[in-house]
C-alpha cells in the first residue's frame, strides 16, 4: 500500500486519477436525474418481468439465456437499499469496485502485452 | 446498448464472440509492437474512464435513458488497437460484476462498442482532422505536442457522434434479425421480440438526437481539459 501511494504520488496523471474519483462520486446523477424526469431504464434492456409487461410473455429462448448469470451486484444497487440517498450510495460504492477491477485487469493486461523496459 | 442475456439468439451471440476473439488477438498484438511498461497505467486510466462515464445515465423525460461511452476520446488519446482493449475491460467488468450487459452478448457488446465505435469514431476523426499515416503510432508525430486544432476538435466530435450511433445502429440490428432467425412452434420470437422496424427508430434516434451529442461534447470538453493540463498526453497514443 505504501507503494502504491508513492506511486500514486509520483504519477504524471494524477489529476486524472483524482478526476476518476471525482466522476464516481457524482456518477449517482446517473440514476437521480432519469429518477427526476420520469425516464426508465435503456431501451431493450428489460429483464425478464420487465419485457413481459411491454409484449405479455416472456419469450422461450429469453427466460432460459437471461437466468444464465448472477451478477455479484446488480444493477449496480444492494438489495434492500433502497431510496434515491441508499441507491446513491451502492451506486458510488459499485464505481468504487467496478474502477477497481477494471485497474487491476488493465494493468495486468497492460503489464503481460508491455515491452520490457 | 448493453444487450442483456437472453435478448440474441446463439448465431448472433456466438457469430459475434467468433468476430470478437480475433480483434482482441490482433489489437493485442498491436498494442505489443509499441507499448512501454510505463505506459500502462494510462491505459488503465482510460478504461476507468470508460467505465465510469457509463454510469451517466442521461435521461430522455418521460422516456428512456442512454450513456456516451467515451470510444472515440479514448482511441484518440491512446490508439484505437489500445482502446479497443481498454473499452473491452470495462465492458466485461460490467457484464460480470454488475450484469450490465449479458454474459452471452459480451462479444456483441464489445463487438458494437469497443470494436465498431472506436474504430469508425477514431477513423471519421482522423478523416476530419486531417492526420495522417499508416499507423496509429503516427499520430504520435511530434511526440505529444500537445497540438489540438479546432479541426481536430470537429474532427473528435464528429468521430464521437458517428461512432456511437454507429454502435446504436449494430445493437439495434443485432436485436432486430431476432424475430427472423428463431421464431418457436408456436410461432412467437424465442428471443428479441422486437422486429427491425420497431429496434431500428426505438434506438437509433435516442442516439441521434441526443446520447449522440452528449458523447461528442464529452469528447471535445475532455480534449479541451487536457490540452491545458496534459498538453504531452495529446497525440502521442500508446
Amino acid at each position: 500500500m505504501i507503494n502504491f501511494s508513492k506511486k500514486f504520488q509520483a504519477s504524471p496523471y494524477k489529476k486524472l486519477w483524482i478526476g476518476i474519483g471525482i466522476l464516481i462520486l457524482l456518477s449517482p446523477l446517473g440514476i437521480i436525474l432519469p429518477e427526476l424526469f420520469k425516464s426508465g431504464g435503456a431501451w431493450g434492456e428489460w429483464g425478464a418481468e420487465g419485457l413481459e409487461k411491454i409484449t405479455g410473455y416472456i419469450p422461450e429462448g429469453l427466460k432460459k439465456l437471461s437466468g444464465l448469470w448472477k451478477a455479484p451486484i446488480p444493477a449496480y444497487g444492494f438489495s434492500g437499499w433502497k431510496g434515491l440517498f441508499k441507491s446513491s450510495a451502492a451506486y458510488i460504492i459499485s464505481g468504487i469496485i467496478g474502477v477497481g477491477l477494471v485497474v487491476l485487469v488493465s494493468i495486468l493486461i497492460g503489464k503481460f502485452l508491455a515491452r520490457k523496459k | 446498448m448493453h444487450i442483456p442475456d437472453g435478448y440474441l439468439g446463439p448465431y448472433t451471440y456466438g457469430g459475434l464472440w467468433a468476430a470478437i476473439v480475433p480483434i482482441w488477438i490482433y489489437a493485442s498484438g498491436k498494442i505489443k509492437e509499441t507499448l512501454k511498461a510505463s505506459q500502462v497505467p494510462f491505459l488503465a486510466l482510460s478504461a476507468a474512464f470508460s467505465f465510469v462515464i457509463m454510469l451517466f445515465n442521461v435521461p430522455i423525460p418521460g422516456g428512456t435513458t442512454g450513456h456516451a461511452t467515451g470510444a472515440t476520446l479514448i482511441a484518440i488519446l491512446i490508439g484505437p488497437w489500445a482502446a479497443i482493449i481498454a473499452v473491452s475491460i470495462a465492458l466485461i467488468i460490467q457484464s460480470f460484476m454488475f450484469g450490465d450487459g449479458g454474459i452471452t452478448a459480451i462479444g456483441a457488446n464489445c463487438f458494437n462498442i469497443a470494436f465498431a465505435d472506436v474504430l469508425v469514431g477514431y477513423g471519421i476523426y482522423r478523416l476530419v482532422a486531417g492526420v495522417r499515416g499508416q499507423s496509429p503510432q503516427a499520430t504520435r508525430r511530434g511526440g505529444g505536442s500537445g497540438v489540438i486544432s479546432t479541426r481536430h476538435l470537429i474532427g473528435a466530435g464528429a468521430g464521437a457522434y458517428i461512432g456511437i450511433n454507429l454502435a446504436a445502429f449494430l445493437t439495434a440490428f443485432e436485436l432486430g434479425i431476432q424475430t427472423v432467425l428463431h421464431v418457436g412452434t408456436d410461432g412467437r420470437p424465442l428471443y428479441s421480440p422486437f422486429p427491425l422496424a420497431v429496434t431500428i427508430p426505438a434506438i437509433m434516434i435516442e442516439h441521434a438526437v441526443l446520447f449522440g451529442i452528449v458523447e461528442a461534447v464529452i469528447t471535445i470538453f475532455v480534449l479541451i481539459y487536457l490540452r491545458k493540463s496534459h498538453p504531452d498526453l495529446i497525440g502521442r497514443g500508446l
